[in-house]
């Protein structure tokens, strides 16, 4: 407890930390987008004909589509022309070993509290670092081959693995699901690309650090895992940014298969810069994310942690289409100043006895408005189906707004769901009773708060736990008294 | 022809606007029917249509009523709620007030033609500062629709301190057997202040051919007033409805509502309460009773736009056949609504494969010292409960059949008026009788 109150206090203190930028040479296709800069991403990737053709096909039907606008969020029409599609730190030759990156590079990612070179030593994560638009090192990679885990960056893939790419890619969320996964599929430039064979379980944590860097570029990756038959991975992503006048798109793609009995763990960490006070600045962050339980008695679990972000658009989803599958959905969802968040989850239950659970915490503070939306389906065959949905809303301040819009489709008699929702604010009787204690406003806010989100926190992996906690912190401050 | 060909529309709004001259209601109409021809018909990509296709029902060729069709005594004398003699009696016929058939019995009660309210001295201007509001809240253009052909439609006045203690009916009857009629029934309703009244909607179609009713009621409740508000659909399968519930309480009142929906073809309800004063309290109950491939949609709003107001809603449905239930409700605390108090819940029980349920409960709070919440559950009966009732002697058909009816009573409890209640209950307890035996 004293800890925790310590770890807080002392997070408080500070401010967004990762908005730094690394002075190093970059390579950048010129702004806007065609045919031609898809062409010459493709090229710089020395990508085979498929690849190219299906980013061209979805390039064709993106220019058909219209941006949606039926999130509840504001912002003024994004121009595409204006964006750098590509953007990469300049490499002299192909990377053998850790020992070769970039020293500047190295250095970015200790700042960050990353440190790759640290990571080869101490056991435990093996982690994916896509800066910009390509992964630029990837750790663990030996170890993780001996027991037949494929973990690199989506070009590698590309290159290595082009069957299991070909028949993974786009198979969850389609290049024509919606308006940002068909720009993503058209310009993605990197991403992960994770398979875990038949019956392994994957003996460590397994990340992807997210690092925008370059001004006036967006980033578009995309992230492919694929959990065959009795396999598990627990995979974490983390995200920053550094701080910048200008908003910065960030468009991804998240796709995630489960075979029978195997079990996928999604975590997120979002700290993306959510720009200042004023709301000059920070990361439109438009992601689709969804995962299929593609075989019986598979799971699929996103835990998310949002701290970040101007603007926050994402619903990661399961589809259970499997017997017996499980879906769950845990999140933190915090908007302090002006940020903006629409976020939530899609439960489609299609097969039989399939469960899905969904907690989602929204914390608004400062001006800023959260809103949850969450759809549970469950299709015309999905016998006893069993879905549960928790949302908590806590509005800090009498600024901000905090909205929920579920929809339950239920169309079969044998479904349970349940869902319930409160809205409320810090009661003053708990903010009294730890006033007494002699723990000042600013930290009892900080503690009701942690607790409120406890919840959630607890899926996270530890090595996630401490610096999710901390987070909350930090985004909170100057939001009370 | 189908309906939504915009000729045939235009040339009967034309054709109203200089038969029925009136310069408020002219404007009224027109900058209505400005909105209907940009809005049009929802499809199921509007937001507040998703899951009921209207659109389907503007393919058909409905007939916007004319004012000269007759409803045989007998008719009404079958539709007529138990206890008529002694309650007000307020007849539209194919969507236009039917002064002859109606029968005002409470003394203090005012009820007038809307185009003869603005021409006498006493209401026009408080027709004219009530009037149309609704469409403040429901901008799509079947709401447009009924205000562009505001025709026949209703003042209702409550005096000062007047308790209207007799219910007061509103029957809606449709003649459709010479062609399928769109009705659209208007009224507005003012309560003045520490005065009550309970109003109940009902119903009925004669003929084989479609019915389709697209009704607006506005209410006006007025400081220290007391409103209910009663709704029972139990119309045959070819008819439809879309009817708007608009209340605004302006002053510190009470409302009461409670929508019990039983059989139809397409229905769609949008009740909304407007909070505009502080200390408001409203109570929202209903009960979807489904059956056949009868398509229900409740849609509520309810607008705390002062401080310290209460509101309570509970809606339950039962789905068997092919039917389906809409249910979408929405909280809104706006950021000066501090201390707002709020509840909804939506409880529905799916009875057969083929029927489904799509419910939607919203809250939008922009204000931080509330206590707000929603639930929603969809399931079956409870297994142990039926055992329970079996293993004491009852068949299984009956123990099904009270479990639903205490499911159902919940909300049907809720009718304050004796004789109402114990109608509907009976015309439960039949239903429930044959649809699980």
């Amino acid at each position: 407890m004293k800890e925790e109150i310590d770890v807080l206090e002392q997070a408080i203190g500070s401010e967004y930390k990762y908005g730094f930028v690394t002075n190093i040479e970059t390579e950048t296709v010129p702004k806007g987008l065609n045919e031609d800069i898809i062409r010459l991403i493709s090229q710089k990737k020395n990508e085979p004909e498929w690849m190219l053709n299906w980013r061209l096909k979805a390039y064709a039907h993106w220019l058909k589509m219209e941006a949606p606008d039926w999130a509840n969020i504001k912002y003024p029409p994004i121009n595409f022309q204006d964006i750098i599609y590509y953007a990469a730190p300049k490499k002299k030759k192909a990377l053998n070993s850790l020992d070769e990156v970039d020293p500047e590079l190295l250095k970015t990612f200790e700042k960050l509290g990353i440190s790759i070179a640290e990571q080869k030593r101490l056991t435990g994560v093996a982690v994916d670092v896509v800066m910009d638009s390509v992964s630029v090192a990837t750790s663990f990679k030996q170890q993780l081959a001996e027991v037949g885990i494929i973990f690199c960056s989506m070009s590698e893939a590309i290159q290595n693995h082009p069957d299991l790419v070909q028949k993974y890619l786009g198979s969850v969320v389609p290049m024509t699901d919606n308006y940002f996964s068909a720009l993503n599929s058209a310009v993605f430039s990197d991403g992960s690309f994770c398979y875990i064979p038949k019956g392994v379980r994957c003996p460590m944590e397994l990340s992807t650090y997210f690092r925008i860097n370059a001004e006036n570029t967006g980033q578009f990756e995309r992230t492919l895992i694929v959990a065959e038959e009795g396999a598990y991975v627990s995979y974490l992503e983390g995200c920053t940014a550094p701080k910048r006048d200008e908003n910065q798109l960030h468009a991804a793609v998240v796709e995630l298969v489960a075979h029978k009995d195997a079990e996928i763990k999604y975590s997120t960490v979002q700290n993306w810069y959510p720009g200042d006070a004023n709301g000059e600045g920070g990361i439109y962050n438009f992601v689709t994310k969804r995962g299929i339980c593609l075989g019986e008695r598979s799971k699929i679990s996103w835990s998310q942690v949002e701290t970040g972000s101007a603007i926050t658009w994402k619903y990661p989803s399961v589809i259970l289409k499997g017997d017996y599958s499980v879906g769950e959905f845990y999140s933190v969802a915090l908007t302090n100043h002006l940020q903006q968040a629409d976020t939530g989850t899609k439960m489609i239950h299609i097969g039989k006895n399939t469960r899905s659970r969904i907690v989602s915490k929204g914390i608004s503070a400062g001006k800023s408005q959260n809103s949850y939306r969450g759809l549970v389906k469950v299709a015309k065959n999905a016998i006893n189906a069993r879905n549960f949905s928790q949302c908590d809303s806590l509005l800090l301040g009498d600024k901000c707004g905090a909205h929920t819009f579920p929809y339950i489709e239920a169309s079969h008699p044998s479904a349970i769901i349940e869902h319930e929702a409160t809205t409320s604010k810090i009661g003053e009787d708990q903010l009294f009773y730890c006033r007494q204690r002699g723990i000042d406003t600013e930290a009892a806010v900080a503690l009701i708060v942690t607790g409120f989100a406890k919840e959630v926190m607890n899926q996270l992996p530890m090595e996630f736990a401490v610096e999710a906690q901390k987070l909350l912190a930090i985004s909170l401050e100057g939001s009370v008294g | 022809m189908a309906i939504s060909e915009s000729a045939y529309i235009q040339e009967k709004f034309s054709a109203l606007q200089t038969q029925q001259a009136d310069a408020v209601l002219n404007e009224i109409r027109l900058k209505a029917f400005e909105n209907f021809q940009v809005n049009g018909i929802p499809s199921y990509k509007n937001e507040e249509w998703r899951y009921t296709p209207v659109s389907q029902l503007f393919k058909k060729p409905f007939e916007l009523s004319e004012n000269t069709v007759s409803i045989e005594q007998q008719f009404l004398q079958q539709t007529r709620l138990p206890n008529s003699n002694e309650a007000n009696e307020l007849i539209f016929v194919n969507g236009v007030y039917d002064a002859s058939l109606s029968n005002i019995r409470s003394k203090e009660l005012v009820v007038l033609p809307l185009e003869k309210a603005l021409s006498d001295s006493t209401y026009a201007e408080l027709v004219k500062a009530h009037l149309g509001k609704s469409s403040l809240y429901i901008k799509d253009g079947v709401h447009a629709l009924n205000t562009s052909f505001i025709n026949g439609g209703v003042f209702v006045y409550v005096p000062k301190n007047a308790q209207i203690d007799l219910p007061f009916y509103v029957y809606h009857l449709c003649n459709t057997q010479k062609n399928p009629v769109l009705a659209q029934p208007r009224s507005l309703v003012y309560i003045s202040e520490s005065a009550s009244l309970k109003i109940v909607e009902h119903y009925a179609t004669i003929g084989n051919t479609d019915s389709f009713i697209n009704e607006v009621m506005e209410v006006v409740v007025a400081e220290n007033a007391q409103f209910e508000y009663y709704k029972l659909q139990a119309d045959v399968a070819n008819a439809n409805q879309v009817n708007t519930t608009h209340i605004r309480q302006i002053g510190k009142s009470f409302v009461h509502t409670v929508v019990a929906t039983l059989t139809g073809g397409m229905l769609r309800n949008n009740t909304n309460i407007i909070m505009e004063k502080a200390g408001n309290e409203a109570h929202m109950y209903g009960l979807y009773l489904l059956n056949g491939s009868t398509h229900a949609d409740n849609h509520t709003l309810v607008d705390n736009r002062e401080p310290n107001c209460f509101s309570n809603e509970l809606y339950k449905g039962i789905l068997d056949g092919s039917s389906t239930g809409v249910f979408s409700g929405k909280i809104y605390v706006r950021p000066q609504a501090q201390k707002t108090n709020a509840y909804q819940s939506n409880k529905n029980i799916l009875l057969s494969d083929n029927a489904s349920v799509n419910t939607k409960p919203q809250l939008e709070i922009f204000a931080d010292d509330v206590k707000c919440s929603h639930g929603c559950t969809v399931g079956r009966l409870d297994e142990e409960a039926l055992f329970y009732l079996r293993s004491r002697g009852i068949d299984a058909a009956q123990a099904k059949a009270m479990l639903l009816l205490a499911f159902a009573n919940d909300v049907i409890d809720k009718i304050n008026i004796e004789s109402l209640r114990e109608h509907i209950e009976d015309i439960i307890v039949n239903r429930l009788a044959v649809q699980t035996s």
